[in-house]
């Protein structure tokens, strides 16, 4: 682990009576620059923050959004919570996935896009949503997927 | 018209800016609190406004402050839940967006009165844009003297840490979101002892949600008989309603408490799109959903409670004749499957269960006994967990279950889902 980063989480831990409190700020930063957070990654946070590497690794793989597992570099998001089900989200699910070429929980062999669900985003008054990254894009159709796709596969070739 | 207060910067651009907020008359009620009040006049004064918590139980803000203990040599904490979560809500993140100061406003308000040096600020980690704003509200107020040592150079002192959730519903549960802070998982502990008294750290803590913080500046300001003068006695003051689903305005509605679910629905939100609602969940999936011809209720707690569900964060969502509800129904459940933290045998097993067998009726294979298993079900998880996510499940199934009894029996019949 880099220097920098090490220097990062040690000013996070000053927020808190505990170092362990700084875990799941630390697993947070560390995410950005990994492709996932594999054992070896996991054990590095729990040296810095001179803890268990249990107690590092249980809270990894308890919040869904650190990701254990490899994600594309565009993880789409759809929400089909009750408010975006109303909305027709399971239709774009199934847009999604034909656009794709890939099934609910898959990635593209480029590994460009991981296609997942997701519960409610906080947006229902713009259902149907789909969170991609941390970006939210409301009001959707098929129309403006296959637009949003275009616009994401352009941003990548750039 | 109804005045918006919490709302009233909707519409200002730039408004998530301190400049902006200070124009609009921010920070005067903590300048004035710190002049004028002590500590327990200001818990006084909440105590007479009336304010019940906008989080989801509704209980009574200044109430809840008081419980902290005098006499503590532990240091004491405040928590702003801003892990808003509930399927149908988006109001904290409304305000976060939007007025982040108001919220820092608030949150200073509320830990001058509990004797807090320390806030936590937990932000839904799914939440982007309001964290961004909300860090740099905090930064401006930090270079304002608005927060750090000696607050607008009076003795009190406090730092807030925004601290990011993860993508885990539960931790808006009370002692969850303290596990989560303490670096665990979010797996809800026993009460008592109330976080009150042994919260974070073992410590004194109050968690607060951003709503019931951001009423606080302006009950200071505009005083407790005015709060009171809206909505019901026993639930008094301006509320955030989250309309969405089959509406033909669904948005964001700032009105009395105790206003009527006809009105907001069919006045605010423009009626249903087809030609009835069917179905009404008032206060996000926890809350049971109440049938179409019911909705001449009031919008509080009190009257939600007395018609059998709930006000909760008050996110509504209408569903028309054209909705299915065992397809709600399954799909709520399999929300709260997903969410279950897993502590709890009757929750983790029996939401699952009852998912599935949801589904199956959903898709018309399934059968007469089925119903009795799902009331079998309803009755085993509930009452029988930890927190209260197992007693949502088990209470919003049974009501869909009870209001709509011959939908889920259409299925069973016809073999097939009669609305897809």
């Amino acid at each position: 682990m880099q220097v920098e980063m090490k220097d990062q989480i040690n000013a996070v831990v000053g927020r808190y009576q505990t170092r362990r409190s700084a875990i799941m700020p630390a697993l947070a930063l560390v995410q950005e620059s990994v492709d996932r957070l594999h054992g070896d990654v996991l054990k590095e946070v729990a040296d810095v923050l001179e803890v268990p590497e249990i107690w590092v690794y249980e809270v990894a793989t308890f919040y869904g959004m650190f990701n254990t597992e490899q994600v594309g570099k565009f993880h789409l998001q759809l929400c089909t919570n009750v408010s975006c089900m109303l909305a027709q989200a399971e239709r774009l699910l199934q847009h999604l996935e034909s656009q794709l070429h890939i099934s609910k929980g898959g990635t593209t062999p480029d590994g460009l896009f991981t296609l997942s669900t997701v519960e409610c985003l906080g947006s229902c008054d713009t259902a149907p949503v789909l969170m991609v990254n941390q970006d939210y894009h409301e009001n959707l159709n098929e129309h403006r997927i296959d637009e949003l796709l275009v616009q994401l596969k352009r941003q990548a070739a750039t | 018209m109804f005045e918006k207060v919490l709302l009233r910067s909707l519409d200002v651009p730039e408004s998530q800016d301190l400049s902006a907020y200070e124009a609009a008359g921010g920070f005067k009620s903590l300048a004035s609190v710190l002049a004028n009040h002590s500590p327990d006049e200001l818990i006084e004064l909440v105590k007479a406004s009336g304010l019940r918590g906008r989080g989801g139980a509704g209980f009574p803000t200044g109430l809840k402050w008081s419980f902290v203990p005098k006499d503590t040599e532990k240091p004491v904490y405040l928590c702003c839940n801003a892990d808003e979560a509930e399927p149908g809500t988006f109001k904290d993140r409304a305000l976060m967006e939007n007025d982040p100061h108001m919220v820092i406003e608030g949150i200073l308000i509320a830990a001058y009165a509990i004797g807090a040096a320390t806030s936590y600020f937990y932000i839904r980690g799914e939440y982007g844009v309001s964290t961004e704003r909300v860090e740099a509200a905090l930064a401006q107020a930090y270079a304002k003297g608005l927060l750090g040592q000696n607050i607008l150079g009076s003795e009190f002192s406090h730092d807030i840490y925004v601290h990011r959730g993860a993508g885990a519903y539960i931790c808006g549960e009370e002692t969850a979101l303290l596990e989560s802070i303490e670096g665990r998982r979010a797996q809800p502990k026993l009460k008592p002892p109330f976080p009150a008294v042994a919260g974070i750290y073992g410590c004194p803590t109050v968690i607060n949600n951003v709503e019931t913080l951001s009423c606080l500046p302006h009950i200071v300001e505009r005083g407790t008989d005015w709060f009171r003068s809206i909505g019901p006695e026993s639930s008094p003051g301006p509320k955030l309603f989250c309309v969405s689903g089959q509406v033909k305005k669904p948005g964001l509605y700032e009105l009395p408490m105790g206003i009527s679910m006809r009105e907001l629905l069919e006045d605010h939100a423009g009626g249903p799109l087809s030609d009835n609602f069917k179905a009404v969940i008032p206060g996000g999936v926890s809350a049971p959903m109440i049938p179409g011809s019911d909705i001449d209720v009031g919008m509080d707690f009190d009257s939600l409670a007395g018609a059998g569900s709930m006000l909760g964060s008050a996110g509504v969502i209408a569903l028309d004749d054209t909705a299915c509800v065992v397809r709600v129904a399954a799909r709520i459940m399999e929300f709260f499957n997903h969410e279950s933290c897993g502590k709890c045998t009757p929750c983790r097993e029996g939401n699952d269960w009852a998912a599935k067998v949801l589904r199956r009726l959903e898709a018309g294979s399934g059968q007469r006994e089925d119903l009795d298993q799902l009331a079998f079900l309803c009755a085993g998880i509930f009452g029988n967990s930890f927190c209260a996510l197992g007693d949502a499940a088990a209470w919003s199934l049974g009501a869909a279950l009870k209001h709509f009894r011959y939908e889920f029996e259409q299925h069973i019949d016809d073999g097939e889902c009669p609305f897809h």
